[in-house]
């Protein structure tokens, strides 16, 4: 009987692999091949398990061989709902939460112009909400009718209003839909759990065969879910442990990538100031977050717009003329990797101002009201000030000289104390781009799964900021 | 008006602004619960537009409003014009409890928030009871305004 695993990403830029030794819980071999999804995704798999047989000497027999996929523009969803802090809000967390890249999100009636756009945005799925159930059934009913008689032929998810489906469907006949529960069944109750399960099943059964990935079965057993939802699993199972094991107890990860910055938090976020007050829509206790005007490469440019170029430039010590024609390069050149001391420096401060940033918006806020009867604790969003591990993955902090440089940005700021940002976390490192496969071999072996990111995520040592 | 019409009326409750007292308010949420109404309890420190997305979401067919700390006048400014606005033009609006700071006659009071359109305004002191007999009456008028229309 093997005793191996290979744990595909079939990535944008990349074909990745990770082969495990289920015994030993340790990484046999990573191997590497382009991404050639928008052609034949044969190819690049084949040169990636080449390459991965160069480094082993030979292929072992894999007992498990599993793949998770963002290629060919990841899962791209649009997502609709009624009010823009209810159920449309709502739906959007169920999309990132099932490892979706949203490309669009509408509220209210969708208008033709808004049709336009979604046709031209192209999406895998579009999620449909709105209403509470036996809410507004009237917006819903718009919204079914307009994408029905749409020319969009993506599948569509009904997660919305319950009470106005039998009146929905036929609205929406011709098109491929899936009903679940409504992302928010009540005012105020946020139940995205169905519609990130009905999301993934629709990407397994339908997405993977349209983007092509699925003639790589000669290699793989299955494509499970969207890379984003697999780190997030990997991340769910380091919190929280499995049947035979304990994990880490509340975390966050934190990525930034060339395109986006992802942050997961698994964590309750419940308040830790006593008879604090919360507004606002229920947090998840598995969110994700994506910052899209933060990336690495793709998005350098409002990198420094939302951070400001004097302060990266201060960060990198370096000119802010420097920093600000480096900067028009990366976006010309977005492959490009650091290779002179500016360049390093200037990557530096980027992952610096990404991390702080990303890290700022996910967690909530405490603010202090005046009432009547004296001031109160308001808290908006998560609190996650008592979070005890925020690990780090992604390119520039796995390959960074000085990770724990870049990770402590995300911690609290005495000059912000509204901000409820880690206050003392302990920091690991993901070198070795573990948690996607991680996430993935959990769905099979959990406890090996454990085992294998406890014992390859690396303490990152002070010394190396030097 | 409500999706349903066979089903119980919805009501958004909740304390506007940054009033904490919640303790009439929550009485109120569960008496409205015993006579049979679906109700929405937002709690204290509610801003207006709250209430209104509310409504939006749930299509309620009544909002009731509680202001305790004398500064209702302020929080409900405009609360009638945000419902038109999120096209809630029929739904009925109530607000009740310590309204403004001052003495005032309560006949002042009560015009000043009928003018601001609130449908109805009660008093200090002012039981469930009465509560229930207005929607009760105001609910059944609107069934017959609605039916009167087709």
């Amino acid at each position: 009987m093997s005793n191996a695993a290979l744990l595909i990403d079939f990535g944008s830029t990349y074909t990745k692999l990770r082969a495990i030794d289920l015994e030993r819980r340790a990484v046999l071999a990573s191997g590497q091949g382009p991404s050639t999804v928008t052609t034949d995704v044969n190819v690049g798999m084949r040169l990636a398990l080449e390459d991965l047989a160069r480094r082993l000497g030979s292929l072992p027999k894999f007992r498990v061989r599993l793949a998770s996929s963002s290629a060919a523009g990841g899962l791209r969803m649009v997502t609709a709902g009624l009010v823009r802090e209810l159920t449309a809000e709502a739906a959007r967390r169920a999309a990132l939460g099932a490892g979706a890249r949203l490309v669009g999100t509408f509220a209210y009636r969708l208008t033709a112009a808004d049709l336009e756009r979604i046709a031209a945005l192209a999406p895998d799925i579009v999620l449909l909400a709105g209403g509470t159930d036996g809410g507004n059934s009237e917006v819903i009913l718009h919204n079914a009718r307009a994408l029905g008689a749409s020319r969009l032929d993506c599948p569509i998810v009904y997660a919305g209003n319950r009470a106005a489906w039998d009146e929905a469907e036929p609205l929406l006949a011709g098109k491929e839909v899936l009903c679940t529960e409504n992302v928010m069944p009540e005012l105020n109750v946020l139940n995205i759990e169905p519609a990130r399960a009905a999301i993934r099943e629709v990407f397994i059964r339908r997405i993977v065969q349209a983007k092509g990935i699925d003639r790589a079965r000669g290699t793989c057993d299955a494509v499970l879910m969207p890379t984003p939802a697999a780190v997030m699993e990997g991340a769910r199972l380091l919190a929280e442990g499995c049947a035979s094991a304990s994990g880490l107890g509340e975390l966050v990860v934190i990525d930034p990538g060339g395109a986006t910055t992802d942050v997961h938090s698994i964590a309750t976020g419940a308040p830790t100031t006593p008879g604090a007050v919360e507004r606002g829509l229920p947090e998840p206790r598995v969110k994700r977050t994506v910052e899209g005007d933060l990336g690495m490469r793709h998005n350098a440019a409002t990198i420094a717009e939302v951070a400001g170029v004097a302060r990266l430039a201060e960060d990198a010590r370096l000119p802010q003329h420097r920093v600000e024609r480096l900067i028009g390069e990366l976006a010309r050149d977005v492959g490009r990797l650091p290779s002179t001391p500016e360049e390093h420096a200037l990557d530096r401060a980027l992952a610096r101002a990404a991390l702080r940033v990303a890290m700022k918006r996910h967690c909530g806020t405490m603010e202090v009201v005046y009432s009547a009867l004296g001031p109160v604790n308001v808290q908006t969003g998560k609190d996650l000030s008592g979070v005890r591990v925020v690990i780090g993955t992604g390119g520039v902090i796995a390959h960074g000289a000085a990770p724990l440089e870049l990770l402590e940005t995300v911690l609290a700021d005495p000059a912000e104390p509204e901000s409820l940002r880690p206050r003392a976390p302990r920091f690991l490192v993901d070198r070795q781009y573990l948690l996607y496969a991680c996430g993935l071999l959990a769905q099979a072996e959990p406890q090996a799964a454990l085992e294998l990111a406890l014992n390859c995520l690396e303490e990152p040592v002070a010394e190396a900021a030097a | 008006m409500s999706s349903q019409p066979n089903g119980a009326p919805t009501v958004v409750t909740g304390v506007i602004g940054s009033d904490t007292h919640i303790v009439g308010n929550r009485i109120l949420s569960m008496s409205l619960e015993k006579a049979g109404y679906k109700v929405v309890a937002l709690g204290a420190l509610t801003p207006a537009a709250e209430f209104v997305k509310a409504a939006v979401e749930t299509d309620a067919d009544v909002i009731l409003v509680s202001s305790l700390y004398g500064q209702g006048e302020l929080d409900c400014r405009g609360f009638r014009e945000l419902c038109v606005e999120a096209g809630l033009d029929d739904i009925l609006l109530y607000v009740g409890g310590n309204l403004i700071v001052g003495k005032h006659p309560w006949e002042t009071v009560e015009r000043m928030f009928l003018d601001m359109g609130f449908d109805r305004a009660a008093a200090p002191g002012t039981r469930v009871e009465t509560v229930l007999g207005w929607l009760a009456q105001d609910l059944a008028a609107r069934r017959r305004a609605a039916q009167a229309a087709g």
